[in-house]
């Protein structure tokens, strides 16, 4: 990725007029997902057109922003600087329900992640620009 | 279909390790000049080439003072083998072209290639979206696969160990593998966590080194100095889509589709293979390819793995040369040549007695299967 200056900054995400949309939810704090107007289904990478039907009549529209942990890791190498102590730290990857996959961290847990917990999402401010969606167990 | 028959008629590799002396181009050229001299062919006699990780073509084929018809440079994936290999297989069989060179060199030791960080690009880059978090490198990737395939199947981290443990016992027969010192289960167990649930033996060895295959027709191949070693099937499948994330089915469908069609090709069962080279830039990618493929049930490679099949004299010996885990990561190619050597009888210590058939195999979004055999079908 793009945008590392020095080697103690966060390596960012580049933002891009497709994905926009995405992160500027996160900084609103909602989750949002390009969906198909057509066969009504979310997906991600943000594209062209619905990988489903291939339809190009999407509109951009919030999620639940609840998912399950389809997977995840914890992470003790460092790869990056920034993380130097940080590590170990981990990352989920989240079936959303609404389909797509997102990768985050959970947060506010005891626990070890696991497969098939549920969760719901919350917004992370990580600097001035960039928030990001991270994952608390979900209640009940 | 062609009655054209490829076969490989020479290959070429240079000692792995740190060689500092050496760039990509004279890995490169070194192992080229060795599979030449292997099937005692000249220079001239290529009509194309094939280049793999080495930067450039045009100066690797000025310093080499070849002008083939034909030539093509790929990527340094390690999925790049195969695709390769096949596209050989297609120039060959096209009748078009008579002699192919592939030639792969890499300086990645000396160049301190990493694989994960700010230059992380594994596969197409799309989970660099995600580095804020500090998700990168391809190591955490199947980091995700192993530990869903775990919590899903039961797998443990004492069966996964037999995949590093069974090849490093491998490697220690091998003189041209770079760790050759056998591990046991403690070591393996005590070794630090990279990304969990793997450990420092699940991941590959990056070093110097280089391959080259020469490949011909059968009929040309007959006449020269070794025996030709037949490619008798091989099958490519892309997963691309929603790669940014590990496939949900670790990339059973490809898998399975590319041993089918390579198998249906060759008119060869599993039963027939004497011996496997799988893919294994991180051992959970072997207890994958073994599902995929049909070499045990879905789910089942932990158990299987445990009771010894990869070992050799094994139901299926695999990575006799020690693979990626513990020969050197030549990513892909090296193992290649291990099936050739093993098709001619030239592996020593490791030999799998009576080889006949070896099936290479790699697991990734870009999956692959070639059948070698000593006979043509």
């Amino acid at each position: 990725m793009t945008g590392i200056e020095g080697q103690d900054l966060l390596p960012r995400p580049r933002i891009s007029p497709d994905n926009a949309p995405f992160w500027e939810g996160c900084r609103e704090g909602r989750l949002m997902l390009p969906t198909c107007t057509g066969c009504g289904r979310a997906h991600l990478p943000p594209g062209p057109v619905c990988p489903f039907c291939l339809s190009s009549a999407l509109d951009w529209r919030e999620a639940k922003g609840t998912g399950t942990i389809s997977t995840w890791t914890v992470v003790h190498k460092v790869w990056f600087p920034i993380f130097a102590d940080r590590v170990p730290y981990n990352v989920i990857q989240v079936q959303l329900d609404e389909g797509p996959r997102l990768t985050a961290r959970l947060v506010e847990s005891d626990a070890p992640p696991k497969v098939g917990q549920r969760v719901s999402v919350l917004f992370e401010q990580l600097d001035a620009e960039l928030a990001m969606p991270a994952f608390r167990p979900l209640a009940g | 279909m062609s009655q054209i028959r490829p076969v490989v008629a020479g290959v070429g590799t240079t000692s792995y390790g740190r060689l500092p002396e050496m760039d990509a181009y004279d890995l490169g050229m070194a192992a080229l000049t060795e599979a030449l001299e292997d099937c005692g062919l000249g220079f001239d006699a290529l009509d194309a080439v094939v280049i793999n990780r080495i930067p450039d073509y045009q100066r690797f084929c000025e310093i080499a003072g070849i002008d083939p018809q034909y030539v093509t440079i790929t990527p340094g994936h390690g999925r790049f083998a195969a695709i390769c290999i096949e596209h050989a297989v297609t120039l060959l069989r096209s009748g078009r072209y008579n002699t192919v060179a592939l030639v792969y060199g890499n300086n990645g030791r000396s160049a301190g290639d990493a694989y994960g960080g700010a230059d992380d690009s594994y596969g197409s880059g799309g989970g660099g979206l995600w580095f804020p978090y500090g998700m990168t490198s391809p190591g955490a990737f199947h980091a995700l696969m192993m530990r869903r395939h775990m919590e899903l199947y039961g797998t443990t981290p004492e069966q996964l160990a037999q995949v590093p443990i069974t090849f490093r016992d491998h490697a220690s027969l091998n003189p041209q593998a770079v760790m050759r010192d056998r591990i046991d289960l403690e070591t393996y167990l005590s070794a630090r966590m990279i990304c969990e649930p793997l450990r420092l033996f699940d991941y590959c060895l990056i070093n110097d080194g280089g391959v080259a295959l020469v490949l011909t027709t059968e009929e040309r191949g007959r006449d020269l100095a070794r025996p030709p070693v037949h490619v008798r099937g091989a099958a490519l499948q892309t997963a691309f889509k929603g790669s940014m994330f590990p496939p949900d089915d670790f990339w059973a469908a490809p898998l399975a589709s590319v041993a089918e069609r390579s198998l249906g090709e060759a008119g060869l069962s599993r039963e027939d293979m004497s011996a496997l080279m799988i893919y294994d830039n991180f051992a959970p990618t072997v207890l994958f390819s073994l599902e995929g493929l049909g070499y045990c049930g879905r789910g089942e490679s932990g158990p299987y793995v445990a009771e010894g099949h990869l070992a050799l004299g094994g139901r299926h010996p695999t990575n006799t040369s020690g693979g990626h885990l513990s020969e050197s990561y030549m990513q892909g190619w090296a193992l290649n040549v291990e099936a050739v050597r093993q098709l001619r009888g030239e592996c020593g210590a490791r030999q799998v007695e009576g080889a006949a058939n070896v099936h290479y195999a790699a697991a990734a979004p870009v999956c692959s299967s070639i059948i070698y055999s000593t006979e043509a079908s």
